[in-house]
């Protein structure tokens, strides 16, 4: 049931991109031939279209691509000259790694903030935290990322301004050092912003669990502070905080596209800006279409985690 | 605790609302009516650092940096007001329409609500931007059919529960038009739902709109926007020019936040059970 | 000698009223009961009377917003704050009402030993399970398996196991078939017989006849009557109180007469006796002042009229 509404939704989602891009006023072989337009005559022009099919109606032009979508062929990318399925699948390696990163980073911090601010409700510990979190939800991730980059790349000299790897160092060159030097700063900007969901949630959350009859019951057999939290308050809340974070999969590619323009970091947000800019239309088609496919398995991942961890529907499926 | 102030939380909150609504109002009103002169080129003073003349600073063409963050902030604010009353609309007609119309409405809005939150939002902006060639438009018609989906949940589910209360059916029975009762009963109920889901759409709306100009896929270049601040700041970073980008953010992170404080004091105001906390 | 004492007790909360308005709900008033080592105490009341917060108050888990004043003494020693921390679950168990109580993302096995204090935890929890008739498999399962008769025998288990000299139950019987309330009711009995004292908070005064040994009867936050079992025979002449009257005369077996009107809302309590605008007795003496408990032929009761 679920995987054909997803597919539906796939399906769908495909079809009203296609329908968006070719409405776009930006000239698909001008954005092809770039700066030589002027050397291209109409015979060209006409050539250059039926190559990619753009003489044909619309509909037809669906078909084709969607039947070489679904044959893994995603055309080929306008600005990189080389096909979208190998620029997605080069770019999404660098962004996993961003993404990842920093989606542990503010899970694992966003959750102890959510369970010291719950289990220090009304203090002033619990005020800063609500503020902070409250603050951050405001806080343009770009802007973030920028006073990050001034803070720690021009100012304190610590990290290269921007770019993947290192300027003028041959691919092969590049260490694993260099890698996770340029990916500290976006991560630590995604990071920052990251925590304020999952801590505002888990303090909810947590509160309500300490307010439940079952914590009432331990407290009455004797059980406080950390033991009890232990026992009782980490099961309750960690379920809902992983789900959580699984399905805000959207929210980081978001702030990924953000964050990798900030720091020029080569990754799929960097390409999506790029392709919308430049009009590189089988690109920005791959890369929405990969972008929902990363939403969705956020999604399935939230909806796995509660069955495996959760007994309620773990156990009576057995 | 001293009695200083013999308010109670219901006039502090109202209080606190009216100060931010001020607060915004000046804003908007600031970016209307400052003195246009001081944004012109004035190379004699580019590059200057914040002083009591120009208090966020000049940019490198001698422009004055507040005077150009309030103008974006008020521009940013029309554009969210905007993109949130486009969104609230939707957001109303269609919650409405999955709560009253039948399983199959339901079905079909509620497929619908996924399919915007399949894709990420900004992914889709950049879509929308792009086939509408960027500019105004693109971007408000990008925002506006992108921060519908969360409310126009809230405002079925608010519709679901009053339908079933009683006083809903005994007009029913009475015989009264479906139109009657939406008027009547249905409407009345959630404006306040809809007013406070409209205030928390706000900060969202201004910071992408604010996110997608700075990618350069929104307001153009021409505009004095709070985004092209921004990006036009990138370049001039490592030269230490740090006020640049500095405190137009800022600026927007306190309309942001104040926006949002605005939405949750009336949440407080108007829903005072769920505030126990 | 009681081994725990409760006197005076009155506990309020602060609520909001419209979201802005402080006021403070007097939820027990002026409460006293006493509990004797081998015996059960019931402590009988309509539901929503606030007695489940009775059974909060003495092991000291009220939410913060609650405030209290009286005098709780376990073994002729004041409780306090600390002295809590150190018998609860120890000396004083609580056998709550539902399988809510139970943590539902833990084993029950693992709950019931959370509560064993020293010693091998596992091989008394499964002693006490055995003792119950929980099967092995219980102790892997989690709480929402449970049907209810393995849920109250859980929460009692967890009692059971603590090693506890004072239990507080807390509605040990709704919704339970007659079989399984038996068996609840004689597992009480058989703790009380081996020396221990029983609490039993309950709305339903037929089970609580059937073991207790003194029944206190609970009216809009205080007790009105305290009187041994045996005077609730025949048409009740032996009761005291009105209100004790006529829940014996509400029964089934008995002339099965409801009481009319509803009890008073914490937040507009009558200002003379509590029990007043429903009584067939009263008299405008009645509503000068909450009368005192007094002693009345070996019992406790809360009436100007009783004799």
């Amino acid at each position: 049931m679920k995987s054909v509404r997803m597919v539906t939704l796939l399906v769908a989602i495909c079809l009203i991109s296609f329908l968006l891009v070719k409405n776009s006023p930006i000239d698909p072989i001008q954005a092809y031939i770039g700066a030589d337009m002027l050397k291209v005559g109409p015979e060209q022009r006409e050539k250059i279209a039926e190559y990619w099919g753009l003489d044909e109606p619309v509909i037809v032009q669906f078909f084709n691509w969607g039947s070489a979508v679904l044959a893994g062929d995603l055309g080929t990318s306008m600005i990189y000259r080389q096909p979208v399925i190998e620029v997605i699948g080069e770019r999404f390696f660098n962004s996993l790694a961003l993404m990842l990163s920093a989606w542990l980073l503010s899970g694992v911090v966003g959750f102890v903030m959510g369970v010291v601010a719950a289990m220090k409700k009304g203090t002033w510990i619990d005020r800063i935290i609500k503020w902070y979190c409250f603050t951050l939800a405001s806080t343009p991730t770009f802007w973030m990322g920028l006073l990050v980059l001034m803070v720690f790349a021009v100012w304190l000299g610590w990290f290269p301004i921007g770019m993947g790897v290192p300027a003028g160092v041959l691919a092969e060159d590049v260490t694993l050092m260099d890698r996770i030097q340029h990916l500290i700063l976006p991560v630590l900007t995604l990071s920052i912003l990251g925590v304020a969901n999952v801590a505002l949630h888990t303090r909810q959350k947590l509160i309500d669990v300490m307010a439940s009859d079952y914590v009432l019951f331990a407290r009455a057999r004797g059980e406080k502070g950390f033991v009890l939290f232990w026992r009782h308050g980490l099961r309750n809340v960690a379920l809902p905080a992983i789900t959580l974070q699984f399905a805000a999969f959207s929210e980081l590619f978001g702030g990924a596209v953000l964050a990798e323009q900030v720091f020029s970091y080569p990754g799929l947000g960097q390409a999506t800006v790029e392709a919308g800019l430049r009009g590189d239309v089988p690109l920005l088609l791959g890369l929405v279409i990969f972008s929902t496919i990363f939403v969705f398995v956020g999604n399935l991942l939230a909806d796995l985690s509660y069955r495996v961890l959760d007994p309620r529907t773990r156990e009576v499926r057995k | 605790m001293i009695k200083k102030f013999p308010l109670n939380r219901k006039q502090r909150t109202l209080v606190k609302i009216i100060i931010s609504i001020i607060f915004l109002v000046t804003v908007i009103l600031g970016g209307v009516l400052l003195d246009e002169d001081k944004i012109v080129t004035n190379l004699s003073e580019r590059n200057s650092a914040p002083s009591l003349e120009h208090l966020f600073g000049t940019d490198w063409l001698g422009r004055d940096m507040f005077t150009r963050t309030v103008m974006g902030l008020s521009l940013s604010i029309g554009v969210g007001l905007i993109g949130a009353i486009g969104s609230a609309s939707i957001a109303l007609l269609l919650g409405m329409a999955a709560a009253t119309m039948g399983k199959m409405a339901d079905r079909i809005i509620s497929w619908v609500i996924d399919l915007f939150l399949s894709v990420p939002h900004l992914v889709t902006l950049i879509l929308i931007a792009f086939t509408l060639g960027g500019g105004f438009k693109g971007i408000v018609i990008g925002l506006t059919l992108t921060h519908w989906p969360s409310l126009a949940r809230v405002i079925r589910a608010e519709v679901m529960q009053i339908r079933s209360a009683e006083f809903v059916q005994v007009s029913q029975k009475m015989g009264k038009s479906r139109w009657w009762i939406a008027v009547h009963h249905i409407l009345p109920h959630i404006v306040p739902q809809l007013l406070i889901g409209f205030m928390l759409l706000f900060p969202h709306v201004i910071l992408h709109e604010a996110a997608v100009t700075f990618l350069g896929l929104g307001l153009s270049p021409h505009e004095p926007a709070i985004g092209i601040i921004l990006s036009e700041s990138m370049k001039y970073l490592s030269s230490g020019m740090w006020w640049l980008a500095f405190f137009p953010g800022l600026c927007l992170l306190i309309v942001v936040r104040t926006f949002d404080q605005i939405g949750e004091n009336l949440r407080v105001l108007m829903d005072p059970t769920r505030n126990h906390d | 000698m009681s081994i725990l004492e409760v006197e005076n007790l009155s506990v309020s909360f602060k609520s909001y009223t419209d979201g802005f308005k402080e006021i403070n709900h007097k939820v027990i008033s002026s409460l006293s009961v006493a509990l004797e080592a081998g015996e059960i105490l019931a402590v009988v009341g309509a539901s929503g009377s606030g007695k489940s917060l009775l059974a909060h108050a003495i092991l000291g888990i009220l939410p913060s917003n609650a405030s209290i004043s009286g005098s709780i003494k376990y073994k002729d020693e004041e409780l306090t704050a600390a002295r809590l921390a150190t018998l609860r679950g120890k000396e004083l168990a609580l056998v709550p009402q539902s399988v809510n109580f139970l943590d539902p993302l833990m084993r029950v096995g693992s709950q019931v030993r959370t509560a064993a204090n020293g010693g091998d935890a596992v091989s008394a929890q499964r002693k006490v399970f055995e003792r119950y008739h929980l099967g092995k498999e219980v102790e892997n399962m989690y709480p929402f398996q449970l049907s209810g008769g393995m849920a109250r025998r859980t929460l009692l288990s967890t009692a059971m196991v603590s090693g506890a000299k004072v239990i507080i139950a807390d509605e040990p019987t709704p919704g339970l078939d007659p079989v399984v309330i038996k068996e609840a009711l004689s597992n009480f009995r058989e703790f009380a017989d081996n020396g221990c004292a029983v609490m039993l908070i309950t709305h339903d005064i037929e089970s609580a006849l059937q073991i207790a040994d003194k029944i206190a009867v609970f009216y809009a936050g205080t007790t009105v009557e305290i009187a041994s079992v045996k005077d609730f025979v025949g048409k009740g002449e032996a009761i005291r109180h009105p209100y004790t009257k006529a829940l014996w005369r509400a029964l089934p077996q008995n002339e099965f007469i409801p009481i009319p009107g509803s009890q008073p809302h914490p937040s507009s309590l009558p200002s003379g006796c509590l029990f007043a605008p429903r009584c067939e007795m009263a008299t405008p003496e009645c509503e000068q002042a909450q009368p005192e408990m007094r002693e009345l032929r070996d019992g406790m009761v809360r009436c100007i009229h009783a004799t």
